[in-house]
């Protein structure tokens, strides 16, 4: 250990290497009655969980720090809103989480679903496709594109892929932007059809609690299907592709076919959000998919627990109430400070006007790096992931425990 | 045909070319010694740039200077200053987000990477505002030799010739940067320290047991890497008197197809390339196809891993389970 | 003693592997009888886990081709007939489909359907330059996108070929059944979509084959330890492990990457013993790489020898022991 690093701030014993050691090792896992039970019936838990969650939330407002925020209407809207992300975060983190494969496109499977709706039910494009079985078509749509990006590609390394993906997320919303005469480029397809249920009509704009419903009832059976694939032999070869893929290969599994398979079901969630945003807000247009929104959905995979799928589902929700109202809150908050402008050389401070909005970016980056090298397994980690990533830092820091009294 | 479009487009080539090359370089290189792609590089290029920017701003500077010894002083302090502060930063970034995680499962730093990428962004957005900045440009983009072409007419194909400026900004970016990738290929090949980042490269356990202290060198690599990076900068900021917050993230993902394309972990491999993806895309759009010259690179990305991973000047190196 | 009538398992014709200038196995003859435990013993570095890596399908040979269970399996690249159509093929498809959507009255203006017949272009020059000019390149990529029939590691498997490796390579993350499991993931039959769905058919077989890969961890003595991380195993249980995951792909034939290294001589005596069950309960003929000449000596029925790729001797271990080119080359440790 260099000197100079041992001088600054991992002297042991001081506060600052002993919370770092405790953020690593996390919390000791739950083992009550109860858990283990819904450990063992996870279809069922999902759908005990969620029913307990979309009941809860459209009352959070009446607690007391969040009355002022909005009506309730607004939040329930923002919730249906997150309920976006959540279903982004939870299909990458197949990709990501399960597979391993680092996916930096993933909101172009986004776009193509959201720009398939538009086909299938747009004045534009002279059809009506109701919305439900047009999710189910978007995520087809969607998971054929994976198909086709990954099937040359997958048999790359790593880091390629990477690099391909990052490609491929920037190539199709160009794509979506100079094709004018399929996508009505730069100002994309708008009035879009509203979805629709055979008793209650149109959803309309007004009233966000179907939207909040719908997205609900979505979340929970793509979490039940994805649940059912992790306990499988589909699950096992994952994890066993994303441990030593040569070994795997060795024992019989067809790691390209497995890749694949990861890439098609992340792609597919991707492209069911697609097809839920787009009929949401009756618009889409090729800039709302940029490279930002991959990032975004990474970065709420990797805070949230790389591989456990409540975990991201929760660190999306986490971060999308963050982005949304959490900084306007905060730029509230500090605005109301009162604090004077700080000049430093040509660059002013001024708090009063500080939008944290601009900088979120410049927080999930911090936050990425940040639990990259403090807590890699996330907030919410799973057993597995948090034993994987710390072995090696486990025992290198047991020892330094042991050298320094 | 017209030869003087051609040679002018070549002569646009060529200086894109150079950046790329110089960008491409410091992929290329980190590449090959820690197996990892740096995504903050073309954000280092990026950072360079604005660099530049305020360096012009904090000296005075407003336009052109025609003092020929004191333009030669100022660009000598413009490249000193910003390839020392882009070499330390990217040796910042080594030491604390990616050396920890040396050990780490290879999706660990890939995203530390781009948690980099964002963050060198997201401060000079902070600093500066995502807005189009103007830098002067110390070299009169306009002055440079003009010329014309010998036209000819061979049995019915005729060979017109507009009229070819080679400016002063592209000869000397051209001249400077293969001087530094000259510079770059003697120091790598012929001195000790050379020697020890090729042989990190190759073996890294094998290298830190022959004595090769791994730490500096890999500080060293990205030392030069981003050093490389802060000269495009300039040269961007020469050549073109703006720039922006984001202009990092195409430029790297061009540069890097370059790397590849070239050979990755190879350096001549990657100069090489970098001329050949500006090729691709001042002709590209010539032809009237500029809004897809991503796209066209991205194409040739996918194509150069599909047929040839190793790139054109790479090694296909033999694999011992 | 092994059936000299039956046709053997195994054999190699010829096996040759250059990894650039070095020739790590040369011209290798070689068969494994059914039913019997063959040895392949030499110095390091003489080609015996190249040779493994071959027949396991990671390599293909230089030269040479490999035969399993009568079938022809591995086999250097060759060109075929088929070749000229490969030649083209990916690029004049792109081409031809762009060409069609570009003039079937969608507007052959548009930039989209321009941009991809000038990617098309790119595609079927590239395609021509390497099958043209560098053939090797487009050896490569037609090896690599799995278009030349050349036996991948899961093929392998498939035909019934299970090993395990000479650093231990277990998933470590995983538990103990699992890595089991995983061994068995060939051989099961539901589908992902059955898995969604749950139908009755999967479950059943999730449940049986947990039975099962109980019963392989019986079989090697790691009853209770199921449950167990991979790596917070013992390094003998570790061992066995692999053997149990390998067994679980129901192969005809084991390759052991040297079982026993590392390991004490009663840990060395119980796996010997383990081979033995393996040979006369499972009936399974075991292909063994193997240092430690008391395991070579005590349990083959037949030991081939390789030094510097090249077969010097083969036989039964008396033959091999008076072997004067053995003696040579190689007798180190062990006893005589």
């Amino acid at each position: 250990m260099s000197p100079l690093r041992s001088l600054l701030f991992w002297r042991s014993g001081s506060p600052f290497r002993v919370a770092v050691a405790r953020l690593r090792a996390g919390s000791q896992p739950v083992t009550t009655p109860t858990a283990r039970f819904f450990g063992r019936h996870q279809s069922l838990s999902v759908i005990v969980g969620m029913s307990i969650v979309t009941a809860i939330l459209p009352f959070v407002i009446l607690l007391p720090p969040f009355t002022g925020f909005g009506t309730q209407g607004d939040f329930i809207d923002g919730y249906a809103q997150a309920g976006v992300w959540v279903l982004l975060a939870i299909g990458l983190n197949v990709v990501v989480g399960l597979a391993g494969l680092l996916d930096l496109g993933y909101a172009a499977f986004f776009a193509i679903g959201a720009y398939t709706y538009a086909y299938g039910a747009s004045p534009f494009s002279h059809n009506h496709i109701p919305f439900w079985p047009m999710l189910l078509i978007g995520a087809a749509v969607a998971a054929t594109f994976g198909l086709l990006l990954g099937a040359p590609t997958l048999r790359l390394r790593g880091d390629y892929l990477a690099i391909v993906t990052l490609g491929f997320g920037e190539i199709v919303p160009v794509v979506f932007n100079n094709s004018d005469q399929y996508t009505n480029g730069t100002n994309g397809i708008t009035a879009l059809y509203q979805p629709s249920l055979p008793i209650y009509g149109s959803f309309g704009f007004g009233n966000p609690m179907p939207y909040y419903l719908s997205v609900a009832a979505i979340i929970a059976v793509a979490m039940i299907l994805l649940y059912r694939l992790q306990d499988s032999r589909l699950g096992r070869a994952w994890m066993a592709v994303r441990e030593d893929e040569l070994a795997a290969a060795s024992m019989g599994i067809n790691t390209v076919t497995t890749k694949l398979l990861a890439f098609a079901i992340g792609a597919s969630t991707s492209g069911l959000a697609g097809v839920y945003l787009s009929s949401k807000l009756a618009i889409v247009s090729p800039t709302q998919f940029g490279f930002t929104v991959s990032f975004t959905v990474l970065a709420m995979v990797v805070l949230g627990g790389m591989g456990n799928i409540w975990g991201v589902a929760a660190g999306a929700f986490i971060i999308y109430e963050i982005q949304s109202q959490g900084l306007k809150q905060l730029n509230q908050f500090v605005g109301g400070l009162g604090i004077p402008p700080i000049h430093l050389g040509p660059i002013n401070f001024d708090l009063t006007a500080i939008n944290f909005l601009d900088y979120q970016y410049l927080l999930y980056g911090l936050a990425l790096v940040g639990m990259m090298l403090l807590r890699p397994e996330g907030l919410f980690p799973s057993r597995r992931r948090r034993a994987e990533l710390h072995d090696i830092e486990d025992a290198v820091d047991a020892n330094q425990e042991l050298v320094q009294p | 045909m017209d030869a003087g479009i051609l040679i002018q487009q070549g002569l646009n080539g060529l200086t894109i070319g150079a950046m790329y090359a110089l960008i491409a370089l410091g992929y290329t290189m980190v590449y090959g010694i820690i197996e990892l792609i740096n995504f903050a590089h073309g954000d280092v290029f990026m950072v360079g740039s604005f660099v530049t920017l305020w360096l012009l701003a904090t000296l005075g500077v407003q336009g052109a200077i025609n003092n020929p010894i004191l333009l030669v002083l100022l660009l000598i302090v413009m490249f000193a200053f910003s390839m020392t502060v882009m070499g330390l930063v990217g040796v910042l970034i080594e030491r604390f987000a990616y050396r920890p995680l040396r050990r780490a499962p290879r999706l660990a730093p890939l995203i530390t990477a781009i948690g980099v990428s964002f963050i060198l962004q997201n401060v000079i957005q902070a600093l500066y505002s995502t807005a189009d900045f103007n830098i002067p440009q110390v070299i009169d983009p306009q002055a440079g030799v003009s010329f014309t072409m010998p036209t000819f007419n061979v049995g019915g194909f005729a060979v017109t010739s507009s009229e070819v400026t080679a400016s002063y900004v592209h000869v000397f970016i051209i001249a400077l940067a293969i001087a530094m990738i000259i510079t770059l290929q003697l120091f790598v090949h012929r001195t000790r320290l050379g020697r020890a980042m090729r042989s990190t490269a190759i073996d890294r356990d094998a290298a830190q047991l022959m004595g090769v202290d791994i730490n500096t060198t890999i500080a060293l690599t990205f030392f030069i890497g981003s050093a490389l990076a802060g000269a495009a900068g300039v040269g961007w900021a020469l050549n073109y008197g703006h720039t922006k917050f984001d202009i990092g993230f195409q430029a790297g993902l061009k540069s890097f197809t370059a790397a590849v394309l070239g050979g990755i972990g190879n350096t001549t491999g990657a100069a090489l390339g970098g001329f050949l993806i500006a090729f691709v895309e001042v002709f590209s759009s010539q032809l009237g196809y500029s809004r897809w010259s991503e796209a066209i690179v991205f194409a040739i990305l996918i194509m150069v891993l599909v047929f040839k991973p190793t790139g054109i000047l790479g090694q296909q190196l033999a694999e011992r389970a | 003693m092994s059936d000299q009538t039956a046709p053997p398992v195994l054999r190699t014709v010829g096996l040759t592997k250059e990894f650039g200038g070095l020739v790590a196995v040369r011209s290798v003859d070689f068969d494994v009888p059914p039913g019997s435990i063959t040895s392949l013993i030499g110095p390091n570095g003489a080609g015996k886990t190249t040779l493994f890596n071959v027949v396991a399908g990671l390599y293909e040979p230089t030269s040479g081709h490999v035969e399993f269970l009568g079938r022809r399996m591995i086999a250097a690249p060759e060109r075929t007939w088929l070749e000229p159509v490969f030649w083209v093929l990916p690029a004049l498809l792109v081409w031809a489909l762009t060409y069609l959507a570009a003039s079937a009255g969608v507007g052959a203006g548009t930039e989209l359907a321009q941009v991809m017949i000038l990617v098309g272009l790119m595609l079927l020059i590239a395609t021509l330059i390497t099958a043209v000019i560098r053939p090797s390149w487009y050896d490569r990529f037609l090896v690599r996108m799995g278009i030349f029939k050349c036996a991948r590691p899961n093929d392998m498997v498939a035909a019934g070929i299970g090993r395990t490796f000479q650093n231990i390579r277990l998933f470590a993350n995983m538990t103990a059944i699992e890595n089991v499991l995983v061994g068995m993931h060939g051989r099961l039959k539901a589908s992902p979509l059955d898995a969604v769905l749950r139908t009755p058919g999967q479950v059943r077989e999730e449940a049986a084959s947990v039975g099962e890969a109980r019963r392989l961890l019986g079989f090697v003595g790691l009853p209770t330890r199921e449950g167990e991380l991979a790596r917070n195993l013992p390094y003998g249980d570790q061992r066995r492990l692999e053997i149990a995951r390998a067994l679980a792909t129901r192969p005809k034939l084991l390759l052991l990457d040297e079982p026993t290294a590392g390991m004490n001589p009663s840990e060395t005596a119980a796996m010997m013993a383990l081979f033995g069950r393996i040979k006369t309960e499972l009936g399974l003929p075991i292909l063994l790489i193997e240092h430690d000449m008391r395991v070579v000596m005590g349990v083959s029925d037949t030991i081939t020898v390789l030094d510097h790729g090249e077969k010097i001797a083969e036989g039964t271990p008396a033959e091999v022991r008076a072997n004067s080119r053995v003696i040579e080359a190689y007798l180190g440790k062990g006893a005589a």
